[in-house]
């Protein structure tokens, strides 16, 4: 009875499997346009007032906010998973495109963006907006009191003292040929060491001394904030920065009148409005929705405030409030969470059990196989969702693949050795006596392994949990998202609301999969456990289940 | 019903080792016939031949008058019982339904009261023991489940390999003087491993000793004492003798 109630849940979850596809392929007709952002907050504010001009017209709008880096929001938009995200011509013309332009073109905006448009419409069939009328440059910036003891006014400056001068640069930052690898060749710059900072932590590791020098940009609201020197580039080594919507070709076909609207923001933002627009997101901590909203009635293009049900500004409340307040989108997140957990898992042990089971019966493969999938576990989170893009594009789908991938070496891992190692002697005399193969499995192997494998299982799930943290990466939500967000707007609050829950549901999680663990243990190991507990005389028997 | 067994001109590699060289053998039906030899002499191997749990690479084995391949291995076994060294219980069952088990492969309508009285014939109250858990038994009570696992359902033949090898010597003289009853009230066949050339004497009619693969001599214990036919035979019995005498002393 009981197998056959197991065998009807197998069947009804290998059917929904191959529905999702289905489902996900129904909401591309007709659907929203997909307004992203990179991770940061100047990309956070100018995706939510593409979003807000748009909705403003009309348009139904599906926000994919903080896609991981360049790579993965470029790569979305090339194929086709969201329809527009803010970019910088900068950016495009050394990070995506590889190019170097003569020193004379290379200095001169309006050239750069002429260049980067016209090869990106016939590389990627992707469009540039006119720019939006601001720079976003990197800005390499010292504290005061480091400028004036060095004598820093410009990067020659900083070049020159660098051996006495501890870096912290974003990841992106340090492997980008515009970033620390140009500078090093065009400057001569050699930090005594160079750390890999978050930006959010960026401007607080400058500001307590455990950093020297940070890369930022010239419209950070933290620039001002904390007080700091920004050093010239007096050898014009960082091209102009304009920043500009970057449009998928077939919005304009698929959604008419999109293009148009966008466009309204075009030449409508300056430096000075954008450091104070930044500043209000990152250092007032006000919620991006309403700075953006403000914007955009302040500029004439929508009319009423849009702002009517947007939080107050979160410094002002108590962090018990602030969570409060946010109760429904923690609650939807953490359901998210979870449904991406569920599913990664579930597919996992699909998988990864019976791939266990077939590599006891063909050890000469098993550790190789095994070893395989551990490889699959170093390939770092970012790279291995950055890599789905183009093969499933952003949202659910690439973040169950990368979070299945990762959820398959312990169980498996689990599966093997616990069958493998279950009881020899009585494997043998089952086989003697005249047991099938499949009889053993089901009646010795997998009963002595059940807690081996359930321990694997619960393991994925934890590091599923903490995995699906960094799922929002490529827009598949989840309790990343704040986490995401709040790391970009430098916002501790929002960090902790999906850092908290997260952690509560990894707890929670482990807790459950525990009783699992000791349900599945065979009768006479549990009851070992129970005596050595409650240390009682030996028990006489209970009746056979 | 008691049914014969039989060897012919096997012979069986691991590798490079010759586990069983040429071997030919008739063992009677009714009767206990006992493997002795030095460790690594292919007492395992042979026995384990007549359950095609060894599949040799040379020769005929015969159980009952049909040669073993005729047979699926697994509907072979069900009828044969096997004990091994360390019983082989399944821990996470309890007492009867590891006895039961054969008798539940064979379908047989009343397994669980074969299953008992098997149990009663190894003088292990089922009502005291049947919902133990293996690990709740002594050694030599778990040898005794063994048995009764492997008579359960009848078979005309039982292989066992060492049955008593671990354990310790008073179980072990209990558990030989049941063996040595059961197995004449139930008339089986029996085929027994062990390297204790006086468990030998004690419960088998006939003594087979092997060496390197091959059979050294054949014979009751009495004829092996009385002319052993190689130095082989002569030193094994020695030993036995001499760890007599230690007792003596
Ligand atoms: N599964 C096996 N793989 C390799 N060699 C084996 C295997 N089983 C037995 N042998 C070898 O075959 C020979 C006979 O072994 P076995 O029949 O177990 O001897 P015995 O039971 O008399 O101690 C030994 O040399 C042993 O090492
Ligand atoms: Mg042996």
């Amino acid at each position: 009875m009981r197998c056959r109630l197991r065998i009807r849940i197998l069947l009804i979850a290998t059917m929904t499997v191959p529905a999702i596809p289905i489902v996900l392929a129904a909401q591309r007709q007709n659907r929203p346009v997909v307004i992203a952002s990179k991770p940061f907050g100047e990309s956070y504010l100018l995706a939510e007032m593409f979003s807000q001009l748009l909705e403003s017209r009309g348009f139904r709008v599906d926000r994919k906010p903080g896609l991981g880096a360049t790579e993965i929001a470029f790569g979305a938009l090339r194929t086709d998973a969201i329809d527009a995200y803010p970019e910088y011509t900068g950016t495009g013309l050394i990070a995506i495109l590889h190019d170097t332009l003569p020193d004379s073109v290379a200095a001169d905006p309006r050239a750069v963006f002429a260049h980067v448009a016209r090869r990106f419409a016939n590389l990627y069939r992707v469009r540039w907006l006119p720019p939006l009328g601001f720079q976003n440059t990197y800005a390499i910036a010292v504290t005061r009191s480091t400028s004036s003891r060095y004598h820093l006014r410009t990067l020659s400056d900083l070049a020159r003292e660098s051996s006495h001068l501890t870096a912290g640069f974003t990841a992106d930052f340090i492997g980008r040929s515009d970033g620390l690898v140009g500078l090093s060749r065009v400057y001569g710059l050699r930090p005594r060491a160079v750390r890999p900072l978050a930006p959010a932590v960026k401007y607080q590791a400058l500001a307590s001394g455990a950093v020297d020098v940070i890369d930022g940009y010239s419209t950070d609201g933290l620039l001002a904030r904390y007080d700091l020197v920004t050093l010239i580039d007096d050898k014009h080594f960082f091209p102009p920065y304009e920043a500009a919507a970057l449009v998928s070709s077939r919005l304009d076909s698929q959604v008419p009148g999109a293009i148009a609207a966008l466009t309204l923001l075009s030449g409508r933002l300056d430096e000075k409005t954008m450091r104070q627009l930044n500043r209000r997101v990152e250092v007032d901590g006000e919620d991006v929705r309403r700075v953006a909203g403000d914007e955009l009635v302040a500029l004439g293009l929508t009319g009423a405030a849009h702002d009517a049900q947007a939080a107050p500004s979160a410094w002002k409340s108590g962090f018990v409030e602030y969570l409060w307040d946010r109760r429904a989108t923690i609650a939807a997140l953490t359901v998210r969470h979870l449904e991406l957990v569920a599913f990664a898992l579930f597919a996992a042990v699909i998988i990864a059990v019976p791939l266990g089971l077939g590599l006891e019966r063909t050890r000469r493969i098993a550790e190789p196989t095994i070893g395989a999938l551990g490889v699959l576990q170093t390939i770092p989170s970012i790279a291995l969702l950055a890599f789905m893009i183009p093969l499933l594009g952003v949202g659910v789908a690439p973040a169950l693949v990368a979070l299945g991938l990762y959820a398959l070496y312990p169980i498996a891992r689990g599966t093997y050795t616990g069958v493998r190692d279950a009881d020899p002697d009585a494997v043998a005399a089952a086989e003697a006596l005249g047991t099938t193969p499949t009889q053993r499995l089901l009646w010795v192997r997998l009963p002595l392994a059940a807690p081996v494998i359930m321990a694997g299982i619960r393991t994925a799930a934890v590091i599923t949990v903490g995995a699906a943290t960094l799922a929002a990466f490529i827009g598949a939500g989840g309790l990343g998202e704040p986490i995401v967000a709040g790391l970009a707007l430098a916002d501790t609050r929002m960090i902790l609301s999906g850092a908290l829950p997260a952690a509560a549901l990894a707890l929670a999680v482990d807790g459950i999969l525990a009783i699992v663990e000791l349900l599945v243990t065979p009768a006479h190991r549990r009851k070992r456990f129970w005596r050595r507990r409650t240390e009682g005389p030996d028990v006489t028997i209970a009746p056979a289940v | 019903m008691p049914i014969s067994l039989a060897a012919r001109n096997v012979l069986h590699r691991f590798g490079n080792v010759v586990a069983l060289d040429d071997v030919s053998i008739d063992i009677p039906a009714g009767r206990a016939t006992a493997l002795v030899g030095e460790s690594g002499s292919g007492k395992t191997t042979l026995l384990r031949c007549f359950n095609r749990l060894v599949e040799p690479d040379r020769g005929q084995v015969m159980v009952g008058d049909k040669d073993v391949r005729t047979q699926s291995p697994v509907s072979l076994r069900r009828g044969i019982g096997y004990v091994q060294q360390h019983g082989g219980l399944l821990p996470h069952w309890r007492v009867l339904r590891n006895v039961e088990l054969v008798p539940t492969l064979q379908h047989m309508p009343d397994s669980a009261d074969a299953a008992r009285r098997a149990l009663e014939l190894v003088g292990l109250s089922s009502s005291q023991f049947g919902s133990r858990f293996p690990h709740e038994l002594s050694g030599g009570q778990r040898q005794r489940v063994a048995l009764a696992r492997s008579i359960a359902a009848r078979p005309g033949v039982i292989l066992l390999d060492e049955p008593f090898g671990a354990l310790d010597a008073i179980s072990r003289a209990e558990l030989q003087e049941s063996f040595d009853n059961l197995r004449h009230d139930l008339a089986v066949t029996t085929l027994l491993v062990t390297h204790d050339l006086a468990e030998a004497g004690r419960l088998a009619e006939e003594v087979v000793v092997m060496r390197k693969g091959r059979i050294e001599q054949r014979g009751s214990m009495r004829d092996l004492i009385r002319a052993p036919a190689t130095d082989y035979v002569a030193r094994l019995i020695d030993r036995a003798r001499a760890g007599l005498e230690a007792l003596r002393a």
